[in-house]
């Protein structure tokens, strides 16, 4: 459920910081429940970690995506424009929402074991 | 059988009408309009008779669930009864006969209403005067922020940025601070579902414009510190937004005006009986306090005593201009104004009374059957959510509305406020009696045992209704939002 070469934020988004791909977990994909539309940035923009870097709606709600890290969009997953679903059904694979060219902001971030067990008490 | 589309029943000749003779010279209409525009094809009318189409939408009608119907306990909505004698009001023929640009001699009447309207309303929500053109909620939002800014603005202040918002806000409420160029800063609540004093001294300062707050909030409950929170972002130089979707909680006990809110919309179409939903267009009005006034949209309705005579003011410099044409959803404010003056102070205080315990009765009596997160005495709404057994029987919340419908009435909101997870938000409203509610009790018991007998009827309810369940993932991701002939 949560891959070990992963990096995790409290806010259930995914950063893997060897190919540089930002997604959201799948306990986030879980909560939100059928994803139907992703917002997503525009490649070249600079962002700080904790920024809102695109938005992701449910049938249950409308969240924020917050930027795990601090840098540059580099390239966004196209393939969630006409099938949103790929966050569903692969949140770590397919899934995946965008891959920036990172700066800083690692410090932050947990690792699987850790963001396990900030699921666990939610 | 199925229900075909009307598209469906036509036949080539078939009509439904019958014209008079043409009495006058026929032109052609590309001599009126630009050729370019005219259109070269018929349009794909159908073609049915006329009793094709009364039997048609008489059978659409009774697959229809309203508040005429049945019990609706819509969360956050207010699906109150809309007594009749509303309706009658606004057909009486000087009101639903009047024309726009009658003038003001002829409107004296109507001028009347919306003078005293704007007095009742802003004696019931403690503010100076209001505006009724707001078309619906959303839109006093709009109008209420477009007031703060302009404050803001005409004072010379333009480092206000941010509009503060609690997690547990109507999804209304940073869309209209978007719309109107601030940024949104949410706070999260604190264990006690209430603003948190401490995050929003944090977040609060001299780029704040506004906190825009409903009280009662999204989860029932009456925020306890709002006069605190008031001194907080008053010092700050920010102004106070009072969303009204809770206003039925508090009419007659309760003044926004008092508790330091400097502007507040109203839900006509909730708080004060009005149709809601696809019965009619909704109202809005936003109230100010005094030094707020001069920013109202205009024109204004005011009253030269000297005259006897209502009019309207249009030598308004300070305003943000009009925001609706003419003067709002009129014929909603008639049926707000009549239900206020039948139900008279003393009966908008009951209401609210029975909304409250209405509220109150329903979550004791579901306590034993479902959790209640923030379980201490509530306004005039509350949440439910399913038991961990239930849960992990794989039912969500979504279910357990589905099936509600089986038992003939309208599900709860869901899904909302976002900060509980499977929340289910009831809201009974005063106007339903003792057995209606066991009766919604008796159900929604039966279902959470149902929900551990036998789960797969919940999941693929509901099963008495003329369609059963919808892929709602399917409908929002690829939506087919019109009719094609199939050729």
């Amino acid at each position: 459920m949560y891959p070990k070469n992963l990096k995790y934020t409290k806010e259930h988004e995914w950063v893997n910081l060897e190919t540089k791909k930002i997604g959201i977990t799948h306990y986030a994909q879980e909560a939100l429940g059928d994803v139907v539309f992703v917002e997503l940035p525009e490649i070249g923009v600079e962002f700080e970690a904790g920024d809102s870097i695109g938005v992701v709606e449910s049938v249950k709600a409308v969240s924020d995506i917050y930027s795990p890290v601090s840098g540059k969009v580099v390239a966004v997953n196209e393939d969630l424009l006409d099938s949103p679903e790929l966050i569903n059904q692969d949140p770590y694979g397919k899934g995946w929402i965008l891959e920036m060219e990172i700066t800083g902001g690692e410090e932050e971030l947990l690792d699987a074991e850790a963001y396990q067990r900030l699921i666990e008490e939610e | 059988m199925k229900e075909k589309l009307i598209f469906d029943l036509s036949t080539p000749g078939r009509k439904a009408y019958s014209l008079p003779e043409l009495d006058v010279p026929q032109v052609d209409l590309a001599s009126l309009v630009p050729r370019d525009i005219v259109r070269q094809e018929e349009p794909e009318l159908p073609e049915v008779s006329e009793v094709d189409v009364v039997r048609h939408f008489t059978r659409l009608s009774q697959m229809n669930y309203g508040v005429d119907t049945g019990f609706y306990p819509l969360g956050s909505c207010t699906m109150k009864y809309n007594p009749k004698i509303n309706e009658d009001m606004a057909r009486l023929p000087g009101f639903a006969l009047a024309h726009p640009y009658q003038g003001e001699e002829l409107s004296q009447g109507a001028l009347k209403l919306i003078y005293d309207l704007d007095k009742y309303l802003s004696e019931i929500a403690g503010m100076e005067r209001i505006t009724l053109q707001p078309a619906a909620g959303a839109h006093g939002e709009l109008t209420g922020i477009l007031i703060i800014k302009a404050y803001h603005e005409y004072r010379g202040d333009f480092k206000r940025k941010k509009v503060i918002v609690p997690d547990s806000a109507h999804g209304t409420n940073p869309a209209t601070a978007s719309l109107c160029g601030y940024d949104t800063i949410e706070i999260k609540s604190n264990s006690r579902g209430l603003v948190d004093l401490d995050e929003l001294k944090k977040v609060v300062g001299e780029d704040t414009a506004a906190l825009m707050l409903t009280n009662p909030n999204t989860l029932g409950l009456f925020e306890e510190e709002i006069l605190k929170i008031a001194d907080i972002v008053h010092e700050a130089g920010g102004l106070l937004y009072y969303d009204g979707a809770n206003m039925n909680a508090i009419m007659g006990y309760a003044r926004p005006g008092d508790m330091g809110f400097d502007v507040i919309h109203f839900n006509l179409h909730k708080t004060f009986s009005t149709p809601h939903g696809g019965g009619g267009p909704g109202s809005g009005p936003v109230g100010v306090k005094n030094f707020l006034v001069p920013f109202l949209p205009r024109p204004t309705v005011e009253y030269d005593p000297r005259r006897e005579h209502y009019y309207f003011d249009y030598d308004r410099p300070q305003s943000i201009g009009k925001v609706k044409a003419f003067y709002g959803n009129f014929g909603v404010a008639i049926k707000a104004y009549t239900y206020i003056l039948a139900l008279g102070g003393k009966g908008l205080k009951e209401a609210s009374e029975l909304a409250v315990l209405n509220a109150n009765y329903l979550k004791e009596q579901l306590k034993e059957n479902y959790q209640v997160p923030l379980d201490r005495v509530c306004k005039h709404e509350f949440i439910i959510t399913p038991e961990k057994k239930v849960k992990e029987k794989g039912i969500h919340t979504l279910d357990i509305a589905k099936r509600l419908i089986d038992y003939g009435f309208h599900p709860p909101t869901i899904y909302f406020p976002l900060i509980v997870e499977e929340a289910m938000m009831i809201e009974p409203t005063e106007t339903e009696n003792k057995e209606t509610l066991d009766a919604f009790v008796q159900a929604l018991i039966k279902i959470s045992q149902e929900a551990l007998e036998n789960p797969e009827l919940l999941h693929n309810a509901p099963h008495s209704t003329y369609v059963s369940r919808f892929n709602e993932a399917e409908a929002a991701r690829k939506p087919i939002l019109r009719w094609k002939p199939n050729k």
